[in-house]
């Protein structure tokens, strides 16, 4: 079964029509909110964890959990602040870019019941600097919603006051982390913080913050419009609703689509994407959730379901569902390691294993890339990558892991090949004396 | 650290910047971009007042912008944090230019989902127009930068010059965005894909074609009572 | 009180320990190279990875995760032995291996840390990073391409010194730490960072390549730059004091000293008295012993002699000359150089009574004519934690750079007759109220000040607020000893004979009898005297020295004194014998009981109690400060002014002459 257009949320994706209040409100934005909030703080959240929600920024937690964790009473001198993460710098993910620049008032609308919901004083969407035009609809956007009431004081004739700001970034995909978000939202570099305190206890400014992306955020007022059995109908147990897929790379038709979740690949890419570049049998392998999980071959995941756990039994992850496509013309090292590049460049420099492990990491891959290596090389860089992974603050460290092991574990024949051709040793690498 | 910039401190730089202070315009801007952060944490400012003024800095020089350190330091004082602290999100952020950029900032998408749709095509034409990585054109109109992934994937590969996106780009393509700019044309900005609009499949969408042509109201084909009215269930 | 186990060792912590902490508690080592008790947690070098159950399955950075009841803690497991081995490789693979010729080898924790955790191989086939020098200043030599960018140095700055001059600039394997444009850190506490850096990027510049650790003899002493009384512990080889550090003591410097305790040492072997000199026709000449001493046995003074205490000096000192004058009919003792002549009838009223650590707990602030700064940058420390747990700072003066943020009232003492509300409110919510008078203003407002004692509510149970700030090491004991006459140094002035011990200060023109100088160094008392007594430094002898809050302590001798130059209770003992006056002690030893019979205080180390008896001074306050004592912090004393690091310090950071350029 497929998702009919009229369960799709953000109709706008394409920007056919205009992105302002009034169109907006004629596609059903900003309908009543005031009913909406009028749910009360703990049945919003009751329906959102009943949808199924799970975070649309990659690690998929469950968003009404997350918004449990508020203070139930926040403090005048500390009170609560919804961080929206609009800063998409995850290589193939661009869902959150459409839905600022075409449906923005999905989005402030979703900012004022999250906000509210979890009691939360004002809104922040860090949106990433690159988004330049995209940034200037949003503060246009949020301009009219100030304009119209729908948020600020007494907003949308709640009763509730709460502010919806917007703050650029500069230049670092480091910030779509939480905390570094929150110490960029604070002015200073974008180097997350060490947990615990977890944001929820002491996030911006030393306040209870929760931060989201933006695609969670914008779906949840349609959600409460429409009923939490009606968005947990999509996609499968555990998988719920409905998703944005960005398909990028070597399909015949690269697109963003919102699509239940769960949808087979293959059928993602039948329907939407006019097949795959060459046909199915020159489909090489699949990055099916963004830079930062691993690839799949072609024959893993042509049936897989495109969802969290699906995608997690073929030993990658569904992230943003930016799903990144080569076929068989692809140098498949020179994509991974272009990625390394990626991590090496976008490491905030903090901690020692990302720092260190990033730069030497692309630097075996470009050997490898090449054949300039030796066969035990392989190894060691696998085990570099278990050095990197699950010793850094932050989730980038394993990031930049996770796309090496995936290429290591499908691929190996193909680095072994490079290597003997340019004619390496086979023996294992000699250590060097120190 | 070969490829790190140097920072200019030098005597004429100082002379030229030292009494860098916001135009009257920037200077409304700056107090708009502080009123959204509570008070004592105007710290919270400096990316954005950064910014703004490398883009004053831009204007004043009729470039894409840079920031000399007097530049920097003006913005530490204006929101009252040391120098030091300032001057690392400077160089923290790859937005922040610390040498001067060309007329337009040519910032090529490199990274895999760019770079598996041609962005090879992109450098190259750049190339062959004489933009030199990390280098701006003798006639200072171009200033070269790969940049990594700039979130346009589903219309790559994709160039950034300035504020505007090109995107759905090849080697002809490109060619043609930089030969335009250089007779001072602006370029239509958006794909470059002939009958595309935007981000939908090449041909048109697959789905909410209703949308194409009307802001259609899908809401009278949601068909169950929606969930306010039913907030018991 | 989280309970938690660690390798099976059961361990109990306080409530808000971390990890690291109950690991140490259980007695287990745990590798650090970020992590600093005295610095805020950075976590970011994951040396001190552990694996922690319940908790997620990878290992956790101890120094960052709080101790919890029932946590079970391994240090020894092999995902730990895995990480620690990751991360020394990641560490290395862009150190470079000069260790041979780093300064750091032999005290490096990587060093260290890299053999009992490391691999003891590298894998790292790549060309390894170089990063260019950074000009931090006189004090601290760089080699950045050492760095692990701990960041110790950042955090050291910005949170101990105050001084937000270092930082990390660029990302990724780029990030650099350095000064601000690579232009020298105007603080004088810039020497800690060369302590803290764990590796060898940050060295000492002054004592680049003079010396490896296990080749110098450490002695423990006491530091006499200023009258905090820094723990220091002298690094010496042969008869050259070649290093000094501080040592941990908690009440007193915790663990830091300033950059003029650390590097006037070149000062102690440059401008050196090594023989007896005798003036004749004018000019001072080289004499024997004998001869100096007949010269001023000749002198015929009639019981009219009067000694001047130097700010450096031990109390054995002043205690031998102390007796020698009472033989010779006369006790005009004054250590005073300058002229102050306030009242010492109470010494708890020109006493820091707060204490030097006790300052961490005042709420509300008033400084009084005092540039803590300079005067004593390890008390304005302290401030500046007082600060970040609350407290208030005002103060009245000339307006300076103190570090901090600041109320400043205006530099008109008479303000303290008539404060107004905003301080009266605040010292009103106090619990802990601290006043604390400088230099500038004990003469035209002790009075007044003491004044507030009262009206301010400083001195209640358990809690003493009212401090006067000295900044001669020898102050305290000088005034225990008696060295202050009513109405100071003036009443010395027309001495047929005046000692001067190690006095430079003095306005010598005002002296008009015969002038002995007793000293190190040939500066301007020796310049001054009719004859000169070759004495030695506080590095070249034993002593005791009472710090500004009263604290007796002791400090050992690191070197011998040059040439002909003795200790200076032994020079005294000679004298007294040719000037017929015999001391009654001839060993050290006797002389410490003599002086402890007479003033008991001084035998126990520790805090002196002075009754809290203030006196009655006029409470009226007025005048205009023009300025500090203190002109110049780096030349305050005869050794500094001897040292070409001291020298350098000044005309680069308080004089603003550029040497960046040298550095490359």
């Amino acid at each position: 079964m497929s998702l009919s257009d009229k369960d799709r949320i953000f109709t706008n994706v394409y920007g056919y029509q205009s992105w302002r209040l009034d169109a907006a409100r004629v596609r059903g934005d900003w309908d009543n909110t005031k009913a909406l909030l009028d749910l009360g703080q703990d049945k919003i959240i009751d329906v959102i964890k009943a949808s199924g929600l799970r975070g649309r920024g990659g690690a998929g937690f469950p968003t009404g959990m997350k918004w449990s964790f508020m203070p139930k009473a926040p403090s005048p001198e500390r009170p609560s602040f919804l961080v929206i993460n609009a800063d998409e710098s995850e290589p193939g993910s661009c869902k959150d870019r459409e839905i600022i620049r075409h449906d923005p008032h999905k989005l402030i609308e979703g900012a004022l019941v999250a906000g509210f919901a979890m009691r939360a004083r004002a809104a922040y969407i860090y949106i990433r600097g690159e988004y330049i035009r995209e940034a200037e609809t949003l503060f246009a956007a949020v301009a009219e919603a100030y304009e119209a009431g729908l948020v600020g004081k007494n907003a949308c004739g709640s009763g509730y006051d709460f502010d919806v700001f917007v703050h650029r970034g500069a230049g670092a995909y480091i910030c779509g982390e939480e905390t570094a978000m929150l110490e960029s939202l604070e002015g200073k570099k974008g180097q997350p913080r060490l947990k615990p305190p977890f944001p929820a206890g002491a996030g911006l400014y030393g306040c209870p913050t929760t931060v989201n992306n933006v695609e969670s955020i914008a779906v949840a007022p349609t959600i409460l419009r429409r009923g939490a059995e009606w968005f947990s109908s999509f996609g499968a147990e555990n998988n719920r609703g409905t998703k944005l897929f960005q398909i990028s790379g070597h399909v015949n038709k690269p697109c963003v689509v919102e699509e239940a979740m769960s949808i087979p690949f293959r059928e993602l890419i039948e329907k939407h994407c006019g097949g795959i570049r060459g046909g199915w049998d020159n489909l090489l392998a699949v990055i099916p959730g963004g830079s930062s999980v691993p690839l799949v071959p072609a024959s893993q995941i042509i049936d897989a379901p495109m969802d969290f756990d699906g995608l997690k039994a073929v030993g990658s992850g569904l992230g943003t569902a930016a799903v990144i496509v080569m076929d068989k013309s692809t140098d498949v090292v020179r994509a991974i390691s272009r990625l390394s590049y990626f991590y090496k460049h976008e490491s905030c420099g903090q901690c020692t294993p990302c720092r260190e492990g990033t730069g030497w990491m692309w630097r075996v891959m470009e050997r490898l890339r090449t054949g300039d290596a030796e066969i035990g090389e392989i190894d060691m860089l696998q085990q570099v990558t278990k050095q990197v992974e699950g010793h850094s603050i932050c989730a980038l460290g394993d990031a930049a892991a996770w796309p090496i092991q995936g290429l290591i574990r499908h691929f190996r024949p193909e680095l072994e090949r490079r290597i003997r051709e340019r004619g390496g040793d086979l023996a294992p690498m000699q250590e060097a004396a120190e | 650290m070969a490829d790190a910039v140097q920072i200019p401190d030098e005597a004429e730089v100082r002379a030229r910047w030292g009494a860098f202070a916001w135009t009257e315009a920037n200077e409304r801007k700056a107090k708009e971009v502080l009123g959204r952060y509570p008070a004592g944490r105007e710290q919270s400012g400096s990316i954005p007042l950064l910014d703004l003024a490398q883009r004053q800095v831009g204007e004043e020089t009729h470039t894409q912008g840079w920031l000399p350190v007097p530049v920097i330091e003006f913005v530490a004082r204006y929101i009252g944090v040391p120098y030091m602290r300032v001057y690392e999100v400077a160089t923290f952020y790859t937005m922040f230019n610390l040498a001067p950029v060309g007329r337009y900032h040519v910032q090529v998408c490199g990274t895999t989902p760019c770079m598996l749709r041609g962005s090879d095509d992109v450098f190259a034409a750049c190339k062959n127009k004489g933009l030199i990585k990390g280098k701006t054109t003798p006639d200072g109109l171009f200033t070269l930068t790969e940049v990594e992934c700039m979130g346009n994937c589903a219309s790559a590969p994709m160039v950034q010059i300035n504020d505007d996106n090109f995107e759905d780009l090849d080697y002809d393509r490109t060619i043609a965005i930089l030969d335009a700019l250089e007779r001072g044309e602006t370029p239509k900005p958006g794909t470059q894909e002939p009958g595309r609009h935007t981000v939908e499949p090449v041909g048109g969408p697959t789905t909410l074609t209703a949308m194409v042509s009307e802001n259609h109201d899908y809401r009278g084909e949601w068909g169950s009572a929606p969930a306010v009215e039913g907030a018991g269930a | 009180m989280p309970k938690l186990k660690v390798d099976g060792i059961e361990v109990e912590v306080p409530q808000g320990a971390t990890v690291l902490q109950a690991c140490e508690a259980a007695g287990k080592e745990i590798p650090r190279f970020c992590y600093h008790e005295r610095l805020s947690i950075a976590g970011n070098c994951r040396m001190c990875l552990v694996e922690v159950k319940p908790g997620p399955p990878k290992p956790q950075a101890s120094c960052a995760l709080p101790a919890a009841d029932n946590q079970e803690v391994f240090t020894t497991s092999p995902m730990v032995k895995h990480a620690r081995e990751g991360i020394m490789e990641f560490l290395l693979i862009n150190h470079p291996l000069d260790c041979p010729i780093c300064d750091q080898g032999g005290e490096c924790d990587l060093q260290d840390q890299s053999v009992a955790y490391g691999r003891g191989a590298s894998r790292f086939a790549e060309n390894k990073r170089a990063v260019t020098e950074k000009y931090m200043g006189p004090i601290v030599k760089t080699i950045m391409t050492r760095c692990i960018q701990c960041t110790r140095c950042v955090r050291f700055a910005e949170e101990v010194a105050g001084v937000e001059e270092i930082g990390a600039i660029y990302r990724g394997e780029n990030m650099q730490i350095t000064s601000y444009l690579e232009e020298a850190v105007t603080s004088e506490l810039s020497g800690n960072v060369v302590d803290l850096c764990p590796v060898g990027a940050l060295t000492s510049k002054p004592y680049a390549y003079e010396a490896r650790p296990w080749e110098l003899r450490k002695t423990l002493t006491i530091d006499v730059m200023d009258a905090v009384g820094t723990n220091i512990r002298l690094d010496s080889r042969g008869r050259q004091v070649l290093r000094c550090v501080p040592r941990i003591n908690e009440d007193v410097n915790e663990e830091w000293a300033s950059d003029k305790t650390r590097h006037a040492i070149d000062g102690l072997v440059r401008r050196r008295l090594d023989r007896p000199f005798v003036r004749r026709d004018g000019k001072l000449v080289p004499a024997s012993w004998d001869e100096a001493f007949a010269a001023i046995a000749s002198v015929d003074h009639g019981g009219s002699v009067a000694a001047v205490a130097g700010d450096l000096l031990d109390c054995e000192t002043m205690y031998a000359a102390k007796v020698l004058l009472r033989n010779l009919g006369s006790s005009r003792l004054e250590g005073r150089q300058t002229g102050m002549d306030y009242d010492t009838s109470s010494l708890a009223a020109v006493n820091f009574n707060t204490t030097i650590a006790g300052t961490e707990q005042a709420d509300a602030i008033l400084l009084i004519g005092t540039n803590l700064r300079w005067e004593a940058p390890l008390v304005n420390t302290r401030i500046r934690k007082a600060i970040k747990r609350g407290a208030k700072v005002f103060a009245i003066g000339p307006e300076t750079e103190l570090t901090y943020k600041v109320e400043w009232l205006g530099a008109d003492l008479s303000v303290l007759g008539d404060l107004p509300e905003a301080v009266t409110k605040v010292f009103g919510d106090a619990k802990t109220p601290m006043v604390i008078v400088g230099g500038a203003a004990i003469k035209g407002a002790h009075g007044a000040a003491l004044k507030l004692v009262d009206t301010l509510g400083l001195v209640k149970d358990g809690w003493n607020g009212f401090n006067v700030l000295h900044m001669a090491a020898a102050r305290m004991g000088g005034l225990m000893l008696g060295y202050a006459q009513a109405g100071g140094i003036a009443d010395l002035h027309d001495a047929r004979l005046a000692f001067f011990l190690g006095a430079d200060e003095v306005d010598f023109t005002r002296f008009t009898g015969f002038k002995v100088y007793v000293g190190h160094h040939g500066d301007k008392g020796a310049a001054a005297a009719d004859v000169v007594l070759p004495g030695a430094s506080y590095a070249e002898k034993a002593g005791i020295w009472v710090n500004l809050e009263g604290r007796v302590q002791r400090g050992e001798r690191a070197v011998f004194p040059p040439g002909d130059a003795r200790e200076d209770w032994s020079i005294l003992r000679a004298l007294s014998d040719a000037m017929g006056a015999t001391l009654p002690f001839d060993s050290f030893a006797g002389l410490r009981e003599a002086m402890f019979a007479e003033v008991p205080a001084l035998r126990e180390q520790g805090l002196v109690r002075f009754d809290w008896t203030p006196p009655a001074l006029d409470a009226a306050a007025s005048g205009v400060l023009e300025g500090y004592p203190i002109k110049d912090f780096y030349l305050t004393n005869a050794i500094c002014r001897a040292s070409p690091t001291m020298q350098r310090c000044s005309a680069e950071l308080v004089h603003g002459q550029d040497f960046a350029e040298a550095a490359e």
